[in-house]
């Protein structure tokens, strides 16, 4: 029988995931990044107890919405939902809005574990390649130390830090094959590429599914091997309905709006 | 006593930008030092690097006007340009531990006179880690751009770091609104005051001693 990895619909995607799982979720800090329709379709389907792996805690749809982003879930869905218990985070919170998991995390409602960027991913990438764990000289000396065991190797303190497991993968990409092969597009390949393979189930939300044959194999970012489901995102979905600009301006801080403030003011280039 | 002027955030960027070197690799965080990517000096060729995966990208676009796929970690569009390339995140934080980035431009609350650096948590409140300590642990040379006091007037570049650190010894430069300021083996050394300050106004508002440079002088931006 041909191998066949594309499934009908978002909703059959993310069928089996169960209450108290652990789920990687691809991204950056754009919703550029983000399997945004399998996190709608996560949220539907109402889990919970979630232990989530990611990036970032979420900044919500509007922020990307006004932007120009045509979907514009990212993991706050998830936060705002209420379905996650526990969630392992570089970046849990943003100068930029206050978001549902930093709401979450004072409320004492969820327990978070804060990991510097790098070793998060390469506790990622650790799981996907059968490495049980590592030493890192990053966070020595700083609170990421605390409890970790510790190493001296070429003269400076080194942290062991475990492999980071999960059930399963939700990543966005650009292209598939019914392989499972995937491009990405740009600056959008992320945590994503890391993540495909390291979860038990890694689930593809892709721009556009295309022939076998079709993807270059000198070009195939991540091979199918890691990748167990592909679904293909709407081609005419509408825009996500963006909320006023004005309203969700008096939801953003005072270093979010000098942020803008210094996009905006940025001079233009010479000639 | 009338406030003395101080830089604004974008000549602090220029200032920032006029110690990329011809090849470098370079960093840049949130806030003011991203802004440096608009300042690099002329007849330079720099390569920006950013942890959400690309290398030798152009400058930062006007809103609206880029692709919505190619951001820089801040979320900002930016222009491509030939040379560039693309690679996941395992890829991108390898070149920042691994001491491949040339020089990390980054924001601090506080900076030591040991070169400690805090940039992640206040004490009332932890923000984000991100790839903050990556890069002060594997960037080759590490700059922090900030206000040289808090606007309760409270020192930033200080003995020893009250909130909580990002990496021990690893600033190698400050560049603030007041003052250049190098980090060596032998404690802080003023390089630049602002145009209208003096080494000894700097002090005062500095709780380490500095030493002053025999060849400390007023900053050019040029």
């Amino acid at each position: 029988m041909p191998i066949n990895k594309i499934v009908g619909s978002f909703d059959e995607a993310v069928a089996d995931i169960f209450d108290g799982a652990t789920v990687m979720v691809g991204g950056f800090a754009t919703a550029a990044s983000c399997p945004s329709l399998l996190l709608e379709a996560l949220a539907r389907k109402g889990v919970k107890n979630l232990t989530t792996i990611s990036n970032i805690g979420g900044f919500g749809p509007d922020i990307w919405a006004i932007q120009g982003y045509k979907f514009t879930e990212d993991i706050d869905i998830l936060m705002r939902s209420g379905l996650v218990k526990k969630a392992v985070v570089s970046a849990p919170s943003s100068i930029m809005l206050e978001n549902s998991l930093e709401r979450q995390i004072r409320a004492g409602e969820v327990e978070v574990e804060k990991v510097p960027l790098g070793t998060l991913t390469e506790r990622i990438r650790s799981a996907k390649a059968g490495v049980g764990a590592f030493y890192v000289p990053v966070g020595a000396g700083t609170m990421v130390q605390e409890g970790k065991e510790t190493r001296i190797i070429d003269g400076r303190v080194h942290l062991l830090e475990y492999a980071i497991k999960a059930d399963f993968a939700l990543i966005k990409a650009h292209k598939a094959d019914r392989w499972g092969n995937l491009v990405y597009r740009k600056a959008t390949r992320t945590v994503n590429e890391t993540m495909a393979g390291a979860a038990k189930v890694t689930i593809a939300e892709v721009d556009e599914i295309v022939e076998l044959g079709e993807l270059d194999p000198e070009t195939i970012v991540t091979p199918g091997v890691y990748v167990d489901r592909v679904i293909n995102r709407p081609r005419n979905a509408a825009k996500s309905n963006a909320q006023g600009e004005k309203e969700i301006d008096s939801r953003f801080t005072e270093s979010h709006q000098k942020f803008m403030e210094t996009w905006k003011g940025r001079p233009k280039k010479a000639g | 006593m009338a406030e003395k002027e101080k830089l604004d955030r974008q000549t602090m960027a220029l200032r920032v930008a006029k110690e990329f070197q011809d090849g470098d690799v370079v960093n840049l965080g949130l806030g003011i030092p991203v802004l440096a990517s608009n300042f690099v000096p002329a007849g330079r060729e720099v390569m920006f690097h950013t942890e959400n995966g690309a290398l030798g990208f152009g400058e930062i676009t006007l809103p609206g006007e880029g692709d919505l796929d190619l951001t820089n970690a801040s979320g900002q569009t930016v222009h491509p340009q030939p040379g560039m390339s693309f690679f996941g995140q395992a890829e991108s934080l390898a070149m920042m531990r691994g001491g491949h980035i040339d020089v990390s431009v980054v924001g601090a609350f506080q900076v030591s006179e040991k070169g400690d650096l805090a940039n992640w948590a206040t004490p009332e409140k932890q923000l984000t880690i991100g790839g903050a300590m990556d890069l002060a642990e594997g960037a080759k040379r590490l700059i922090v751009a900030m206000n040289h006091i808090t606007k309760e007037s409270h020192c930033r570049v200080v003995k020893e770091c009250t909130y909580p650190l990002t990496a021990l010894e690893c600033v190698d430069l400050i560049v603030t609104d007041i003052a250049v300021i190098e980090v060596t083996n032998q404690g802080l050394v003023l390089k630049e005051v602002a145009p209208g300050w003096s080494p000894e106004e700097v002090q005062s508002l500095t709780e380490p001693v500095l030493t002053i440079d025999t060849n400390c002088q007023e900053m050019t931006l040029m």
